[in-house]
């Protein structure tokens, strides 16, 4: 589907990601160079006082912008922006979703966030796509 | 705590978009579309290289702000936001540099917490900020009790 038939209040098709595992935020931690060990390393977690290893932020909010991907022909991400609202844990399951708010102007802004298994919101903010001139 | 490094830049630092790097990044954050990777298919989209993802400047080297030393663990990434002129194609070089914009304490769920606002960016070759990323870093109470002592 092309983008600028999108009318507000419709959404990109949503993308469900597997269920997060240690082999991914290892290998985030070796792409992104964030090695911080909470990611990817139990007896850090619980030193840091959590339950167990937590996902990179800048893990989910990569994940998000995929659902943009499809479009980069069409134009380019101008703005993404973001709060972390919940932690992701080993095994949640993530739905990523980004609906039109509004269009103007070559500019379509879209409000996007991911959710878990149980309905919690883990990541929720906003991308402005930019379209190319026609 | 951080007040007198308000407005501090950064050193600068040159960082190239490796095409490896982004093919790695591209598949770590399950994302491995040709765009990114496959140069035919850039070209046949009419751009002038493969793209990077718009998170990809997290791999840069944004240089140290002299005085800035935040603990190794305790933070938590509260907020994060790129900005781009355009998009970053492989194997451009870019100038990268880094400001604390502001820093601010309120009460929150953990106590008295930090709020260090983070300013990042990029410039191409000609000198333009092609990318400014923000980022909002919390310091919880007891971590910035620990700091201190």
């Amino acid at each position: 589907m092309s983008l600028r038939a999108l009318k507000p209040g419709e959404r990109l098709k949503p993308a469900e990601l597997p269920p997060v595992s240690r082999m991914d935020l290892i290998k985030y931690s070796g792409a992104s160079g964030d090695f911080n060990p909470i990611h990817t390393i139990d007896e850090a977690a619980k030193k840091a006082g959590l339950p167990g290893i937590i996902a990179h932020g800048m893990w989910t909010m990569g994940n998000l912008g995929k659902l943009f991907t499809p479009y980069y022909e069409a134009g380019y991400i101008e703005k993404f922006t973001v709060r972390f609202s919940g932690m992701v844990f080993l095994g949640d399951r993530l739905t990523l979703t980004a609906r039109l708010k509004h269009s103007a102007e070559g500019r379509q802004t879209f409000e996007t966030d991911a959710v878990n298994q149980d309905g919690v919101k883990v990541i929720k903010g906003e991308v402005v796509f930019k379209l190319f001139s026609p | 705590m951080f007040e007198e490094l308000i407005g501090k830049r950064s050193s600068t630092v040159w960082n190239t978009i490796e095409r490896g790097a982004v093919k790695k990044f591209a598949d770590a954050i399950g994302d491995p579309h040709p765009i990114y990777i496959d140069p035919v298919f850039a070209a046949n989209a009419g751009l002038k290289n493969n793209v990077a993802p718009p998170t990809f400047p997290v791999t840069f080297d944004y240089g140290t702000i002299e005085g800035l030393e935040l603990p190794k663990a305790g933070l938590i990434h509260g907020e994060q936001g790129f900005e781009y002129k355009r998009p970053l194609y492989v194997g451009e070089e870019l100038l990268c540099w880094s400001v604390l914009e502001k820093y601010q304490e309120r009460k929150g769920k953990l106590g008295e917490m930090g709020f260090l606002f983070i300013k990042k960016v990029a410039e191409d070759e000609s000198g333009e900020i092609v990318m400014t990323s923000t980022q909002i870093i919390i310091i919880s109470e007891t971590v910035r009790k620990g700091m201190k002592a």
